[in-house]
């Protein structure tokens, strides 16, 4: 068998390949560092671009800001509760682009003023729902609960509910709908 | 192998020496080394020796690459070019990697046909190494079958006509051919389906062969053992052997590191394009296949009508017969190739013949209007790699969610009315999305200030001019209207709902109906000669079937439709001649013989001109062609 006789060529009877065997130590390290650098580069060539390519999504810029429509300003009378609302937004899913529907609660903040919150609660991310009975928000997930104008009261949640930037124009209430951070005490907006 | 054989070893210095001596104990892995980097080479290292290596390089360089760009593909008919386009253009490094990936294939393809020759002429397939070989030659073909699954799967004009002509191919085989072809598209047209196949044919099925065939081609070459230089002894090798390793090694990495230098230098350098996306209604599109499927392309050119099985089956596939069993065929011992002449000659004159195809279909592609088309298309793909990324628009339906329910403006309704009616979508697209004669017009109202927007289409620069795009003269409230329009493509508004939606043939066929129906009281006015000359028409020239005894090629069709372009006729009279505000040509076309043609293109008759006709200004030659694509022109759908 080829086989055989190749292997017997090589463990016995190669003097090329014994004497090519012994190669000095400093040479052997030579040609392992060369094929390293070689290895090396190639790694550097292919893997920086890799590298930038996959953590793209995870740097990339979020949608811009812009204005949902929520209703009309007159529609929120001055002495309900926090009226549930659902906007459109358009978000950018990678390389599509949807219309999403986000739940936002409209109520008065201390001034009286119209204020528009998110539903997200800031503790893990559960949608809060408002219960009229008790006059006040409570997450179904938690146990966080939240006054009107959407200020702490208890529970684990680390901050009040979010207030979204908001603004009344031409007779429309609009609001700029943001994810937020969450479970940090401080409002930290995403994207 | 096994763990009492070894001596106990003393214990090394060193944490990492320590470590490493715990593994080897458990894994062999320092045997392991030995054998694969100590494999005997009759008669030494050697520069040729390197291609197999550097295959093997190639190939995990297209599984990483490969890999990497699945992370952001999606292999559907509806979102594939788009996930593509946002690889290409929006994620960092991503047009380096689809580059690289890209290329790889065609450096695939070198590198295959280089350790194929080396192989060859040492006729290293020789002395008991037949399923070597054989494992080699599947892997060639597995290889090819990576180049055309992988081309379909950006899912962009070329891809999609150059897999139309492919699967087409296939269908040629006897029996089973049409079988073949619908097996493959996952039916009878190209569509959603025949991506699933392909990208599952690329990812999965062909490259997990190539890794059962590279372990098979791999573990019989260490069986048989290398072949060594064309004057060794296949079975009995008698020269001195030097062991694979460190100067068999050093060699193939200095040759990996030239590919991978080529690679990204090409990849960086000439990124490759992504065209627009497959549109199958198409009719101009000149499709054309990765350069090493040319010589294919040009042979396929040769074969016509029942002889095509010829040309398709019979001349490859003893081809692809007589390099599978060139072990079986080729069975002496001697293996310098001047002593072997016959097989030496027979590969000699395959790989000429192929070159020779593949230089002659360069050549036929660098004549007249197919050079004009090719580079048409290559200037849309590069506008289209150029242009700023769009993202894909979910269905209609939801769209519609995030505007108001009501009902289009009635600005925005006349703005469509003339959108259509000025035959801007003729080129620009029915909805403004963009065709391949002119780019999409979504979102140009946020690009451009008003008083910009209005000022370029009154007066179109230099590159738009190039395009063919005329200057729009319309009204100041015309233009208003329009502009609102071009305000709310890409959005469902430009949908008009149910009730004021008109399909665009209607519109079309409207206009025409109010300004010049082709009728045949009416066209006898408009074909008519000029007033004046003595020649009127006979009505029997109406049925007069087309005089087509006149240069009909091919070419002089192509030639005559870029004129048709480049005059800006389907300014008017719609993108291939179907009508828009000016009539349709085929069924006017139909009615008149050359010569009445020819006449009223050089004279428009008084109606004509008060439509708006120009007199065809062309040299006799150039009304030649335009004629014979006139000729051509398919009847609009009723």
């Amino acid at each position: 068998m080829a086989h055989d006789e190749n292997k017997n060529r090589f463990s016995e009877g190669c003097a090329g390949c014994a004497a090519r065997e012994v190669v000095d130590v400093g040479k052997r390290s030579f040609i392992g560092a060369a094929l390293g650098a070689g290895s090396m580069l190639i790694g550097a060539i292919v893997g920086a671009p890799l590298f930038r390519f996959v953590l793209y999504p995870v740097y990339a810029k979020g949608t811009t800001e812009q204005w949902s429509n929520v209703g009309d300003a007159s529609e929120f009378g001055k002495s309900d509760g926090p009226v549930s609302k659902t906007v459109s937004l358009v978000q950018r899913d990678g390389w599509r682009e949807v219309v999403s529907d986000q739940s936002v609660y409209v109520s008065r903040d201390q001034n009286g003023q119209l204020q528009v919150m998110s539903a997200i609660c800031p503790h893990l991310g559960c949608s809060v729902a408002w219960q009229a009975s008790q006059g006040k928000f409570v997450c179904p997930c938690h146990g966080g609960q939240f006054r009107p104008d959407g200020t702490h009261i208890s529970g684990p949640p680390p901050r009040g509910l979010d207030i979204l930037k908001a603004q009344v124009k031409d007779g429309k209430l609009q609001v700029q709908f943001k994810y937020f951070r969450s479970n940090v005490p401080d409002q930290e907006s995403l994207g | 192998m096994s763990n009492e054989s070894n001596e106990p070893m003393p214990a090394r210095k060193g944490i990492a020496n320590r470590m490493f001596d715990w593994f080897d104990e458990r894994t062999g892995v320092k045997e392991l080394m030995h054998t694969v980097l100590h494999e005997p080479i009759p008669g030494g290292a050697r520069l040729a020796y390197v291609f197999g290596s550097g295959l093997l390089f190639i190939f995990l360089l297209q599984v990483v690459t490969g890999v990497s760009l699945a992370l952001y593909y999606t292999p559907t008919a509806e979102t594939a070019h788009t996930s593509v386009a946002y690889i290409t253009k929006q994620v960092a490094g991503g047009a380096f990697l689809r580059s690289l990936h890209s290329y790889g294939s065609s450096a695939m393809i070198v590198v295959l046909g280089l350790h194929f020759l080396q192989t060859f002429l040492y006729g290293s397939y020789k002395g008991r190494r037949e399923l070597l070989w054989i494992s080699g030659a599947l892997l060639s073909f597995l290889v090819l079958g990576m180049g055309f699954t992988g081309y379909l799967l950006p899912w962009d004009q070329k891809a999609y006509f150059a897999t139309a002509v492919g699967t087409n191919v296939a269908g040629e085989m006897p029996l089973i051919g049409n079988l073949l072809t619908r097996l493959m598209r996952g039916g009878d047209t190209i569509g959603t389906l025949t991506v699933s196949r392909f990208y599952v044919a690329h990812v999965f099925l062909i490259p997990c062969s190539i890794v059962l065939f590279i372990c098979a081609h791999i573990f019989l070459f260490r069986k048989a053992g290398p072949a060594g230089p064309a004057n060794e002894d296949p079975i009995h090798p008698k020269l001195a052997p030097e062991p694979f390793y460190p100067r068999q090694v050093l060699f193939d990495m200095g040759f990996v590191l030239l590919i991978m230098a080529a690679l990204a230098g090409l990849a960086y350098l000439r990124p490759v394009t992504l065209g627009p996306i497959a549109n199958p209604a198409d009719t101009h599109f000149l499709p054309r296949p990765e350069w090493y499927y040319l010589p294919m392309f040009e042979w396929l050119k040769f074969w016509e009508g029942s002889k095509v099985v010829i040309g398709i089956v019979v001349v490859p596939g003893l081809l692809a017969m007589a390099f599978f069993l060139m072990p079986f065929l080729d069975r002496r011992l001697e293996r310098m190739p001047w002593r072997r002449p016959i097989p030496a000659l027979a590969v000699a004159l395959v790989v000429l013949g192929m070159v020779f195809l593949g230089v002659k279909s360069q050549l036929d592609d660098k004549q007249g209007s197919i050079a004009e088309q090719l580079a048409l298309q290559a200037d849309q793909e590069k506008a289209y790699t150029a242009a700023p990324f769009q993202p894909y628009v979910e269905s209609k339906d939801v769209v519609a969610v995030a505007l108001p329910a009501g009902p289009v403006s009635p600005l925005v309704a006349a703005g469509r009315g003339i959108f259509n009616q000025r035959g801007c979508s003729g080129c620009h697209g029915a909805l403004g999305t963009g065709t391949t004669l002119a780019p999409s017009l979504v979102g140009v109202t946020a690009k451009f200030e008003h008083e910009q927007l209005v000022a370029l289409l009154r007066n179109p620069s230099p590159r738009m001019r190039a395009g063919h795009m005329p200057s729009v003269d319309a009204s100041p409230d015309d233009m208003s209207a329009l502009l609102a329009y071009l305000g709310v493509l890409g959005t469902s508004a430009a949908n008009l709902p149910e009730e004021h939606h008109v399909p665009l043939e209607r519109i079309r066929l409207g206009v025409s109906r109010v300004r010049i129906t082709p009728q045949k009281s009416d066209f006898v006015a408009v074909a008519g000669p000029a007033a004046g000359s003595s020649n009127s028409l006979p009505t029997s020239v109406a049925v007069t079937p087309p005089d087509t005894k006149g240069s009909n090629t091919i070419e002089s069709v192509a030639a005559g439709q870029k004129l048709f372009l480049k005059r800006g006729c389907f300014t008017c009279h719609g993108r291939g001649g179907v009508g828009g505000a000016a009539p349709a040509l085929a069924p006017l076309v139909a009615q008149l013989s050359d010569s009445q043609l020819r006449e009223v293109l050089e004279k428009p008759t008084a109606k004509m001109k008060e439509g708006g006709m120009p007199p065809v200004e062309v040299t006799s030659e150039e009304l030649e062609m335009l004629l014979s694509y006139l000729r051509t022109l398919p009847a609009p759908r009723q």
